[in-house]
């Protein structure tokens, strides 16, 4: 039985295979192009919050126990939903540049970052990956919406920042 | 010692560092476990009353709050400065026990018709669970979705206010339903005893939290998950450096990412199915932080001398017994059960609606229609008391019974009957989820025509 089991479910950690299996990783193509979100959510959770959230009308769902399904040509990776989700589920990335890339996280801890910290970058299983310094923080309810800058290679493994409390 | 006004005997100990209750007869050290007044771990002789549950007694300036020692001597009422209760008869469309988003919800609705409501809560203050909730919300914009659980308690307690046909009892319990709807409550802020004449009742008492057998689960420090976010959330009381968290279910989860925020270290959340019982998203929040999710290990006991020192897990096999040789002890001060909760429906055994066990909904359970009417006609049930659910499916439940009840006293009222299908409708297309499955297929179990 425990074969059927998806692996996110034993470790609680998705890989970017996973995703673009379930259609959530955005085509490398429009990754290039510039910001675009990436919904982590591969569980037909009964909420569609993102789908009003959206001021771009990019994410839809068939009934609120749908996945979300995100029009990439529509969505500019303004990150409201990333604000917005109650998974904590939603990240942008921006790979348009050659030399580095751009992450924006959720983040609810204190101290709040402020642009120009120097952060630790963590992986989806809280692995540190290295530093990287924050370009943007804004907030909503609480819920803090951090840019980072990654190396290009990490832009799709960094999924969280740590600072240490003083 | 000192605390804050508005705060619990309970929350006071805690923060000026004391966790040790009382003395089991065997001299076995105790502490608090629920935090809401459904257990009997924090109870404390105050002002010279024995077995007061310290978690729901306000503070006052000057009490005198001392531990007990296995079962205490029955105080005279001089000892105990009692004086007789005042009786009191009243009169009411709808009587709601419990002031959770059930019981809230239900009121609004009823009240919104023209009801008279009266509410009965057994705490101070109105809320229900959703006051210790700082995560945000699932669901849909239309029914709070996205917003803080403590701000949903908000939105609804000013709702309230607007009606002058609801009347909400605080520090009230409700101690038996008697022939005709008549029920009995007991206020232990005006000290009155009031006798009730319900022509409908709606019961939304809410759950508790289960508990688990391992040697040491006594010991101070070995608490439920709720009761740790009733003290961090609800009062800012940090209720343990070093936590680890017996069980992956969402409650599981949020609280360990709760106690990150609040600046504690979760060692460990261990769960002993092979795979994570909660959300993803729950469990990918705490893993980007760090914190391991150990599936197919169990606790196996809890070391100390006076309160937690540190804990035994142990992995288990196919059958879920523990696997010798795989202990690991991991020091720490709090051990937190997140293992299920369970219904609190007495009041549903005693009025005689026809109850099932159903272990998907967490225990007995009433059998009810889909507008939440109990077999006994005019006693309705929604929330937690229904069977395990959330908050989402509470409101919604709650509001049914509110204007279930409407229905039964005005009749067909049109809105009414359409804004009950509508919500009927609605909380069968939230259910579709193949997360809900579980609750969905018990809920069938007991739905009646």
């Amino acid at each position: 039985m425990s074969k059927e089991i998806p692996s996110y479910r034993i470790d609680g950690v998705i890989t970017n295979e996973k995703l673009a299996e379930l259609k959530l990783l955005p085509p490398e193509e429009r990754l290039k192009k510039g910001p675009v979100v990436i919904i982590e959510c591969p569980e037909e959770i009964p909420c569609n919050i993102c789908v009003d959230a959206c001021p771009f009308h990019a994410i839809s769902m068939e009934s609120i126990s749908s996945l979300p399904v995100v029009d990439w040509d529509k969505c500019i990776g303004c990150g409201v939903c990333v604000s917005l989700c109650p998974g904590l589920a939603i990240f942008v990335v921006d790979m348009s540049k050659d030399d580095v890339a751009y992450v924006t996280v959720p983040h609810e801890f204190l101290p709040v970052p402020k642009k120009g910290d120097v952060v630790d970058l963590l992986s989806r299983e809280g692995k540190k990956l290295g530093k990287g310094k924050v370009t943007k923080v804004w907030e909503r309810n609480k819920t803090y919406v951090v840019t980072v800058e990654v190396p290009k290679e990490l832009a799709l493994e960094v999924r969280a920042i740590w600072m240490e409390k003083k | 010692m000192e605390g804050y006004e508005n705060e619990t005997i309970a929350i006071a100990l805690y923060a000026n560092g004391i966790d040790l209750f009382s003395w089991s007869e065997l001299g076995r050290p105790r502490g608090a476990f629920c935090m809401i007044g459904k257990c009997s771990s924090c109870f404390m002789v105050v002002d010279g009353v024995p077995n007061v549950r310290t978690c729901r007694e306000p503070l006052r300036d000057g009490i005198q709050v001392c531990r007990q020692r296995g079962l205490p001597e029955a105080p005279t009422s001089l000892e105990a400065g009692l004086e007789y209760a005042e009786e009191k008869e009243i009169k009411t469309d709808v009587l709601i026990i419990g002031g959770g988003p059930a019981g809230l919800a239900a009121a609004l609705k009823a009240a919104e018709y023209g009801l008279n409501v009266i509410i009965v809560e057994d705490h101070y203050k109105i809320g229900g669970q959703l006051v210790k909730q700082t995560h945000k919300f699932f669901g849909s914009k239309d029914l709070f979705g996205g917003l803080r659980g403590f701000q949903i308690a908000e939105m609804l307690g000013e709702d309230l206010k607007k009606y002058d046909n609801i009347t909400v009892l605080t520090e009230t319990i409700a101690y038996g339903i008697f022939r005709d709807l008549w029920v009995g409550l007991a206020s232990r802020k005006d000290n009155t005893i009031y006798k009730v004449k319900a022509k409908n009742i709606i019961i939304a008492t809410g759950a508790h939290e289960n508990y688990l057998a391992f040697s040491g689960n006594d010991l101070p420090g070995v608490m439920g998950a709720g009761g740790a976010q009733t003290i961090m959330n609800e009062y800012g009381v940090l209720p343990g450096n070093r936590v680890v968290v017996v069980g992956a279910g969402n409650v599981g989860l949020i609280v360990a990412y709760q106690l990150l925020q609040a600046g504690a270290k979760v060692e460990a959340i261990v769960e002993i199915m092979p795979q994570i019982g909660g959300w993803f998203v729950h469990a990918s929040k705490v893993r980007r932080y760090g914190i391991p999710i150990l599936t197919r290990h169990t606790i196996k006991e809890v070391k100390g001398k006076e309160r937690v020192e540190s804990v035994i897990i142990v992995k288990v096999d196919e059958k879920y017994q523990p696997i010798p040789g795989s202990e690991r002890e991991i020091p720490c001060d709090l051990v937190l059960l997140s293992i299920g909760l369970t219904p609190d429906t007495t009041l549903l055994s005693q009025v005689g609606a026809k109850m099932a066990w159903i272990p998907e909904l967490g225990g007995l359970v009433a059998y009810r229609t889909k507008y939440q009417e109990t077999t006994v006609p005019g006693v309705f049930v929604a929330g937690d008391a229904s069977g395990i659910e959330e908050a989402t499916t509470a409101i919604l439940e709650g509001r049914i019974a509110g204007l279930s009840a409407v229905i039964r006293t005005k009749g067909k009222i049109e809105n009414a009957v359409k804004e009950r299908e509508n919500y009927v409708k609605f909380l069968e297309e939230y259910r579709k989820s193949p997360l809900l499955a579980r609750s969905r297929e018990g809920i069938k179990k007991v739905l009646i025509e």
